[in-house]
């Protein structure tokens, strides 16, 4: 009987059975940024422990970053000082830190993958709850809480108990015009916010097949929104042509002798699953959330609910949501009214998400008003992006083009929401207040429907723009 | 550490499906190097919407250490800095539908047990609470009750959860550590480890 990637990584990592019954897992890459961290390596000075293995921890700067000047120290002086401490943490325990001004910094889960430190067969821990991203390269990652990123500081290891798998195939190929967030999106809408809770997720089939490394990693980023703590892809040619010559990738013959180890740890074709799910890729069109949670969502032809749609539990959440909207059920998503467009974020902030954008954005000018901004998710998107003039498209046509960091996704930094702006986002999660303003309200999809939305100054089907 | 066997005290129900941790603590809160302080700003959006509504503005549960929520509570971010804001309020319990699954670690780390029950178990307890906010409720984490007055209702947690609240060790860097031998032993057979050099692959 064949095994998923999930258990044969599990067993590789497993160290021991603790006596309260869960799982030792050795931890093979820890990334550390300014904002779970600080407490963190408190914790560890107030116990007199040191790091166990700083070679294996990775630090950067990206949540409460400003994206415009980045000169220190920052006008928010708690702001700066968390920037200074995990600075002098990392240097007192011999970590590696991209910082900023480093042409490696930038949001955790972007820069990780990009560096090529992000690596199939890895377990992967971060105090961030979107690390399932790093799934996409075949490796199983978890986001943790502080005390938990003290755990993997002090033994590289963590305790916890073991994952059911649900694989979820994705039939058929993507229509021109829809994203992999609009998968993800459609996803969440069928099974819940909390239809995960306890699983892995493994996708797969033809469309999974034919994703790009970018594109898989915002299928496995919003994983988190379904309440699947974790969610991977199957390392295949996709996967070790994208880390190929990566800096921190082996290379030369290790390379070849990765590969080959990468290769055993796909899930076995006749792997048991403990559910299994099936999605017509093909049948997708752009999706659009509407509510207060990423799984409130509607295809970009339908319409908003109604509260009478749905009874007991479920009819309470649904008339919260139209009402923290401000709509009264059944009107048509198309056609909603935006203040803001924000495109970037660790779901949507590559260089690919980037270009789909430019492509509706070129020739086009942002509707009068609307405040428009995309921030390149790391310093090496920005610059790559630069060199291909994605840079002027974005400003010929009114967009702000920002540094790198987590920016508008919440509200750590100075971009944020004022009042009750709309925001048509590219971001994760369109949690009340998210955006920086307790009242400011999020609409969820993909950047290229974002940049459309931010020309036509309403929620608009991006396939008509193409 | 000291073990946990039952929590008694107030109840405060707060009504809600997938109360999320940007509500619970506003993102704008985690720019700070501690945990202090964190409990004056809980809920603060929430609670400055409903202008002194909310269940924790409400003074008959002021005190009440016994939160009771609905599905799903604590999703979306990771911080640890929600329930490190719940447990500098004063709750020291919370009984729910159904929690999110790092929200439900983090609190377990903090010795902050997040217990579940049927929807009808919670609607009761949320009911008895608003009706009679001065009743006392007792968590009983040994038998897997609550009870309030002359309810009991059955409640559960995960046997691990369970054991290591009772035993006081829920702590686990000093389990982690324990046998360190062992995780250097698993390290040293991880082909990436040794940087896929000849002789470490497989
Ligand atoms: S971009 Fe948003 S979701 Fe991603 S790490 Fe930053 S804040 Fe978190």
């Amino acid at each position: 009987m064949g095994a998923t990637l999930f258990r044969k990584i599990w067993d590789a990592h497993a160290v021991r059975t603790l006596p309260n019954g869960q799982t030792q897992l050795f931890v093979g890459l820890h990334l550390v940024h300014e904002v779970t961290s600080p407490q963190a390596f408190e914790m560890l000075r107030a116990r007199g422990l040191g790091v166990a293995f700083p070679d294996r921890t990775v630090a950067t700067v990206d949540h409460i970053v400003p994206t415009l000047s980045q000169a220190r120290p920052f006008a928010d002086a708690a702001a700066d000082e968390m920037l200074a401490r995990l600075s002098r943490s990392c240097a007192e325990h011999g970590i590696r830190l991209f910082d900023l001004g480093d042409e490696r910094q930038g949001i955790v889960h972007v820069i990780g993958p990009e560096l090529g430190l992000t690596q199939p067969g890895m377990t992967i821990a971060c105090g961030d709850s979107h690390t399932s991203t790093h799934g996409a390269f075949g490796a199983v990652a978890f986001g943790i809480g502080t005390s938990q990123v003290r755990d993997v500081l002090a033994s590289q290891c963590l305790a916890l108990d073991p994952l059911k798998v649900r694989r979820i195939d994705l039939t058929g190929r993507l229509a021109p015009g829809v994203a992999a967030k609009d998968v993800i999106l459609a996803l969440l809408a069928r099974l819940g916010v909390t239809g995960g809770n306890g699983f892995a997720y493994e996708y797969g089939g033809e469309a999974v097949d034919a994703m790009s490394m970018d594109e898989r990693m915002t299928l496995c980023n919003m994983s988190i929104e379904g309440g699947a703590r974790v969610g991977y892809v199957n390392p295949d040619e996709t996967t070790f042509a994208y880390l190929s010559g990566r800096p921190f990738a082996p290379q030369g013959e290790a390379f070849e002798r990765a590969v080959a180890w990468w290769k055993t740890l796909a899930s076995d074709g006749d792997a048991v699953y403990d559910d299994r799910i099936t999605l017509d890729a093909s049948s997708l069109e752009p999706v659009v959330t509407w509510g207060i949670n990423p799984g409130q969502s509607v295809p970009v032809s339908g319409h908003v609910p109604h509260e009478t749609d749905a009874d007991g539990p479920e009819r309470a959440s649904l008339s919260e949501a139209l009402a923290y909207m401000g709509l009264d059920g059944g009107e048509r998503i198309e056609g909603t009214r935006i203040d803001v467009a924000f495109i970037g974020s660790c779901t949507n902030g590559r260089l690919s998400d980037l270009r789909e954008a430019a492509k509706i954005a070129k020739g086009r000018k942002v509707s009068p008003h609307v405040r428009a901004l995309v921030v390149p998710g790391s310093v090496a998107v920005k610059t790559a992006a630069e060199h291909e003039g994605l840079d002027v498209i974005f400003r010929d046509a009114g967009f702000e083009w920002r540094n790198a960091g987590c920016s508008m996704c919440l509200a750590m930094n100075p971009d944020r929401l004022n009042g009750r702006e709309v925001c048509a986002s590219s971001s994760n999660r369109n949690f009340p207040g998210r955006q920086g303003s307790p009242t400011g309200r999020t609409l969820l999809m993909s950047p290229a429907m974002v940049a459309a939305a931010a020309v036509a100054g309403e929620v608009v089907d991006v396939r008509r723009l193409l | 550490m000291s073990a946990i066997r039952a929590v008694s005290g107030r109840a405060l129900p707060l009504r809600g499906d997938d109360i999320d941790t940007d509500r619970i603590i506003p993102a704008r809160f985690l720019v700070a190097v501690t945990f202090e302080g964190l409990g004056e700003h809980a809920f603060e959006d929430d609670r400055a919407a409903l202008s002194g509504a909310h269940a924790f503005d409400r003074p008959e549960f002021r005190g009440a250490s016994i939160l009771l929520v609905n599905r799903n509570f604590g999703c979306g971010s990771s911080r640890e800095h929600a329930p490190q804001a719940l447990q500098r309020r004063g709750i020291r319990a919370i009984v729910g539908e159904s929690f999110s699954e790092i929200f439900a670690g983090n609190a377990l780390v903090l010795g902050l047990p997040c217990v579940t029950a049927s929807y009808e178990v919670v609607e009761k307890l949320q009911s008895l609470a608003e009706a009679q906010p001065d009743i006392a409720f007792t968590l009983d984490l040994e038998s897997e009750t609550v009870t309030a007055g002359d309810l009991t209702a059955s409640v559960a947690l995960k046997g691990a959860t369970r054991d290591a609240l009772l035993a006081g060790t829920w702590d686990s860097t000093g389990a982690l550590l324990a046998r360190f031998d062992e995780v250097r032993a698993v390290a040293a057979k991880l082909p990436y480890v040794g940087g896929f050099q000849a002789s470490t692959g497989r």
